[in-house]
C-alpha cells in the first residue's frame, strides 16, 4: 500500500511575517520549515509503515525552490520519495489553483492513502483536503485524531463539538490528521544522513498537464485588496497582586461593564 | 435584489446563533435564501422570515442516508448553480468549511475563509480576514465564480427584520453521491452537555492553561465562568495534560473566539493562543510570570498565584452581585 503524504515549507511561526508589494505572504525574507502541522501526518505515514500497513511513503510539496528544505526535513523522519512541484508561474496561486496543481501531481504519483495535516500554518484555510477529494472523487475524512487501516478501508476516530465519532473510508481515501494524532518523531542523525541520498523529483506545471494561465497570480480565483496590519492594542494596566488584585480586578470589570 | 444563499444550521428548528448573524449579514448584500438539511417545519420557516429570508430551500436528505458535508456540498452548489446568488455564506469551523471548499470545487468559485467581516463592494462583496496569527487584516474579494465566503461566529450581533417576511418554500432534492466517494459514520458517542453556553459564541470566555496546575484547578476555571454565566476555554498545554476537553482548546489548531471579555488564567499567551483570542474585546490575564506574553495584549494584567486570586474574585462577585 502507498501512501502519498502532503507536506508544505512555511514561515517560522516565530519570524516577523510580512507582505510583498503584490500584496502575497513574502516568503524570501523569512526562515521557513516544514508546516508543524504536516509533521503529524508524516508521523502517521511513518506509523502506518512500521505497522506493516504500508509500505511505501512519497511526499508531494508545491513551493518555491527552498521548500526542498522542508522535504529533506521530511525524508530525514522516514519514507521513500518525494515529488517537488516548482514552477515560477506558481506564485500567488490560491487554493483553487493549489488543489488542482496538487490533484493532477496526486494523480501521476499514484497512492492508496493520501495523508495531510489538518491545515497550514501559514494560510490556515483547511480547504486543501476537501477539495482534492472532490476532485480526485475521493472520500475524505478531515479531522482525524487517529487512524488505522485495516479491510482495504481507513478507520479514523474523529471528535466534533457535539460527539467523538468513528468513520471509515475504504481506500483509496485521504485523511487529514490533527495535532491530536501523536507527537511527531525527530529526525536521526541516520536519517538525516539518509535523507541526502533519497530521491527528489521536481516536476513543472507543464509535466503535469497545467496551462500556467490556470494557475498564479493571474489564475486566482480570489484577489487581496488591501492589506493593514492590526492596530497594536492600547497598553493595559498590569498589577502585582499584594491581596488586593481581586477587588481591583472586580473594579475593573465593573468599570467596563462586564460584571 | 440579489440573492445571498445562506447555508442555515439549526437544533430541531432553533436556528444556531451563528447562522442569525450570517443572515443579518447577508441583508447588508441582498436578499438571504436560507439553504436547510432536513425537514423545514413551520416554525424555522417563521424564524427564517423573522430574519428576513425571502425563499427556504430544504434539503431532502439523500437515502440511504448519505455523509452530510457531502450531501449538504452538493446541495449548496446545485441551489448556486442554478440561482447565481451574489454570494454563499457559510459558518466558519470544521463541518462548514469542508462544505465550503466542495462547493467551491464543484462551482469552479473562490473561496475566502475564516471572514471577520463581509460588506458590499463596487465587484461584489468584500471578505475582511484576519491572518498571520491574528496580526494583520486582509480585504479581499473572489474574481471567479459566485463567491463562497465562510464567516466566523460573532462578525455581527444577529437582528430580525422590522417585518418579517413569508419565505417561498422550496424543496430540494440531492442525488446521493457514489458510495465509493463518501465515508461513513459507524460510531457516535455524543459528549456530555455542560449547561454553559457555547465557546465560539459567548460573551464571556474564561480560559485556563498550564498554571492552573492540576485538572482540580482546572475546576477554579469552571467555577469563575459559571460565575460570569461565561463559556470555559483552554491553552493546548491544558487540553494536552487532559485537565479539560479537547474541544474547550483556543488557538491555531482549536476554536477562535471574540467575547466581550476574555479572561485567561495561567496561561503565558504563547502566538498560537494569541492567534485564537487576541480579538477579544477586553481580555484579562493572571500569571505568575510577570514576563508572559499574554500581558503584552491584556487590557488588565494581574501578576499573581491564581489560586489565590480567582476564589477572592469569585467571592467579590458573589458580594458585588448581592
Amino acid at each position: 500500500m502507498k501512501i502519498a503524504v502532503l507536506i508544505k515549507y512555511v514561515p517560522e511561526a516565530t519570524a516577523t511575517w510580512r507582505f510583498a508589494d503584490d500584496r502575497a505572504l513574502d516568503r524570501d525574507g523569512v526562515e521557513g520549515r516544514l508546516s508543524e502541522l504536516d509533521e503529524y501526518a508524516v508521523e502517521q505515514a511513518l506509523r502506518l509503515v512500521e505497522a506493516g500497513a504500508a509500505t511505501e511513503i512519497g511526499y508531494l510539496t508545491m513551493g518555491p525552490p527552498r521548500a526542498v528544505d522542508a522535504v529533506r526535513k521530511a525524508l530525514a523522519m522516514g519514507g521513500d520519495r518525494a515529488v517537488h512541484v516548482l514552477d515560477d508561474a506558481l506564485h500567488g496561486t490560491d487554493a483553487m489553483g493549489t488543489s488542482l496543481v496538487l490533484a493532477a501531481a496526486l494523480g501521476r504519483m499514484g497512492f492508496d492513502l493520501v495523508i495531510c495535516g489538518m491545515a497550514s500554518t501559514d494560510a490556515e484555510m483547511s480547504v486543501l483536503p476537501a477539495m482534492l477529494a472532490e476532485r480526485l472523487g475521493l472520500p475524505a475524512v478531515v479531522n482525524a485524531a487517529a487512524l488505522r487501516v485495516e479491510d482495504s478501508a481507513v478507520a479514523c476516530e474523529r471528535d466534533t463539538d457535539d460527539a467523538t465519532e468513528e468513520v471509515v473510508a475504504p481506500l483509496p481515501a485521504l485523511v487529514s490528521v490533527t495535532d491530536r494524532s501523536g507527537e511527531a518523531r525527530y529526525p536521526s542523525f541516520k536519517g538525516i544522513v539518509a535523507a541526502k541520498k533519497k530521491p527528489v523529483t521536481t516536476w513543472s506545471l507543464a509535466d503535469l498537464g497545467i496551462e500556467a494561465a490556470r494557475v498564479g497570480t493571474g489564475g486566482a480565483a480570489t484577489e487581496v485588496l488591501t492589506v493593514q496590519p492590526r492596530p497594536p492594542r492600547e497598553a493595559g494596566t498590569v498589577i502585582t497582586d499584594e491581596g488586593d488584585a481581586a477587588a481591583r480586578l472586580a473594579d475593573f470589570l465593573a468599570a467596563n461593564k462586564l460584571l | 435584489m440579489s440573492t445571498v444563499l445562506v447555508l442555515v444550521q439549526h437544533d430541531d428548528g432553533v436556528i444556531r446563533k451563528p447562522s442569525l448573524e450570517l443572515l443579518t449579514l447577508a441583508r447588508r448584500l441582498g436578499d438571504p435564501a436560507a439553504v436547510v438539511y432536513g425537514d423545514a417545519g413551520e416554525p424555522l420557516v417563521d424564524a427564517l422570515g423573522r430574519h428576513g429570508a425571502t425563499t427556504v430551500y430544504a434539503v431532502a436528505p439523500p437515502e440511504p442516508s448519505a455523509y452530510r458535508p457531502v450531501a449538504e456540498a452538493s446541495a449548496v452548489a446545485e441551489i448556486a448553480a442554478r440561482t447565481a446568488p451574489i454570494a454563499v455564506l457559510i459558518t466558519s469551523g470544521p463541518g462548514g468549511t469542508e462544505v465550503a471548499a466542495r462547493a467551491a470545487v464543484r462551482l469552479d468559485a473562490g473561496i475566502i475563509t475564516d471572514a471577520v467581516q463581509v460588506r458590499a463592494g463596487s465587484d461584489g462583496p468584500v471578505a475582511t480576514q484576519s491572518v498571520f496569527a491574528g496580526s494583520w487584516f486582509v480585504e479581499g474579494r473572489v474574481c471567479r465564480g459566485t463567491p463562497v465566503i465562510t464567516v466566523r461566529p460573532n462578525a455581527v450581533t444577529p437582528e430580525p427584520v422590522a417585518e418579517p417576511v413569508s419565505p417561498v418554500v422550496e424543496r430540494v432534492e440531492v442525488a446521493a453521491p457514489m458510495p465509493a466517494a463518501v465515508p461513513r459514520v459507524v460510531a457516535s458517542r455524543p459528549k456530555a452537555a455542560t449547561g454553559r453556553p457555547e465557546l465560539t459564541e459567548a460573551a464571556v470566555v474564561v480560559a485556563g492553561g498550564r498554571g492552573v496546575g492540576s485538572a482540580e484547578g482546572f475546576a477554579l476555571i469552571e467555577r469563575l465562568a459559571d460565575a460570569l454565566g461565561g463559556a470555559v476555554g483552554a491553552s493546548r498545554a491544558a487540553t494536552d495534560l487532559t485537565w479539560c476537553p479537547h474541544e474547550l482548546q483556543i488557538g491555531q489548531t482549536g476554536k477562535t473566539v471574540t467575547p466581550q471579555l476574555y479572561l485567561a488564567g495561567g496561561i503565558s499567551g504563547a502566538i498560537q493562543h494569541r492567534a485564537g483570542m487576541q480579538g477579544s474585546r477586553t481580555i484579562v490575564a493572571i500569571n505568575k510570570d510577570p514576563k508572559a506574553p499574554i500581558f503584552q495584549v491584556a487590557d488588565f494584567g494581574v501578576v499573581g498565584d491564581l489560586h489565590t486570586v480567582l476564589p477572592a474574585l469569585i467571592d467579590e462577585i458573589a458580594k458585588r452581585r448581592g
